[in-house]
């Protein structure tokens, strides 16, 4: 035995010769696969060990399908064992990132609770855009102007404190949390309420924008293709 | 997890079934595979497939399995020169039938040995994916498989079964 295995060790198998099992199994790469394919057609040899490969290749599998399956024991002991994990929590640990936190607000609200909210959000969305067509109506030389209509002064003068824009987001419904808090994180945004009517209050930032620079980010928020709609809002 | 479990499940049990060569301790490594999954989600990174993480999981949770159960011992620098404490194949084979005998030679293998044939062959790893799952360098996965195909022709001859190669 020993003398086989030396002599066998001397034997100083090829490149191409050990890449053979993976060109059976396919899993070579194409400059790979292509090497190996020059080979085969240039050496019997290598061809005949590669046949042997095949073999070795289709019985290895039916060998390994030959093992069954587990039966349902294992997968009731994984069952039991999860449900003796502890609870995940996503609030109130300090470990865990805001994006984590934002995926377990969503995953908290309940289907029903989005139904039963939806229309509620709807009405809100209407009576806003009521509101803000009636100011614009109103966009006129007057006796008075709103201090938001000032053309010549930033909005956020007549404010009093400065404030972070804010703006009622309603994702599209193949939106992901993944896309969502990823969105969130590009626009330094947060999610100060949420799920009525499956809008969302977000607000941006911390520190106060222009009329035009809060259009700008409205219009740019629009584009978004998981954003379905956004509306700037107090 | 479910869905997980579904797709996976099969292939890690013969994977540590091959390994542990034990029905039970085979579907008891499944639950503590899967159950590690749960809780480790987090970390996968996404840079191999989930089936190489799920077999690197599954290798390292049979061999812990093996030295509880001592009755194996491994040692990588002797992984060529194991002899099989099996069935001699030129006992255990006594059918004709190359198919036959061919599998079981591949029962007959080291440990190390089987566990690299079945990545390859049975798994469809690449060479990479199977050195990530092994741990061991991509050259040596390369030899220890052309190796392991030496010893399976050594073991093939033991049994009368002759196949012009070496």
């Amino acid at each position: 035995m020993m003398a086989t295995s030396k002599k066998i060790l001397e034997q100083e198998p090829s490149e191409i010769e050990m890449l053979l099992p993976w060109h059976a199994a396919g899993t070579l790469n194409v400059h790979d696969a292509r090497r190996v394919d020059e080979a085969l057609a240039r050496d019997p040899e290598l061809a005949k060990q590669y046949a042997i490969i095949q073999e070795e290749y289709a019985e290895t599998i039916h060998l390994n399908e030959s093992l069954g399956a587990p039966s349902t024991r294992a997968m009731q002991k994984l069952f039991v064992a999860i449900d003796g994990e502890p609870a995940r929590r996503t609030s109130g640990s300090t470990g865990i990132s805001i994006s984590a936190r934002i995926a377990g607000f969503f995953v908290s609200l309940s289907p029903q609770t989005l139904v039963w909210s939806a229309g509620l959000g709807a009405l809100a969305l209407l009576l806003q855009a009521g509101v803000i067509g009636a100011v614009l109506m109103r966009d006129q030389p007057a006796s008075f102007q709103t201090a938001s209509l000032s053309t010549n002064e930033p909005i956020t003068r007549a404010l009093g404190p400065e404030a972070a824009p804010r703006a009622l987001v309603r994702f599209a419904p193949d939106a992901r949390v993944a896309d969502i808090t990823a969105l969130l994180d590009n626009y330094h945004a947060s999610i100060v309420d949420g799920a009525k009517g499956g809008l969302f209050r977000l607000q941006f930032g911390t520190k106060a924008m222009s009329k035009d620079e809060i259009a700008g980010l409205m219009s740019k928020l629009q584009s978004e293709k998981i954003v379905s709609l956004a509306v700037a809002t107090p | 997890m479910q869905v997980l479990y579904g797709r996976h499940h099969v292939r890690v049990f013969r994977f540590g079934l091959r390994v542990v060569r034990d029905e039970q301790v085979a579907e008891d490594l499944i639950s503590e595979v899967f159950l590690d999954v749960w809780r480790q989600a987090g970390k996968f990174e996404g840079r191999s497939a989930v089936s190489t993480w799920l077999l690197a999981i599954t290798r390292f949770k049979a061999l812990s399995a093996l030295r509880r159960r001592k009755d194996v011992e491994l040692d990588d620098e002797a992984a060529n020169a194991i002899e099989d404490s099996s069935d001699d194949p030129e006992v255990a084979v006594q059918k004709k039938d190359t198919g036959d005998a061919l599998r079981k030679c591949l029962t007959a293998l080291s440990p190390e040995h089987r566990e690299i044939v079945d990545l390859v062959y049975y798994h469809e790893k690449s060479v990479e994916e199977v050195a990530e799952i092994v741990g061991i360098p991509e050259n040596t996965v390369k030899t220890r498989l052309f190796y392991a195909r030496k010893k399976l022709a050594e073991l093939l001859k033991a049994a009368g079964v002759e196949r012009g190669w070496p």
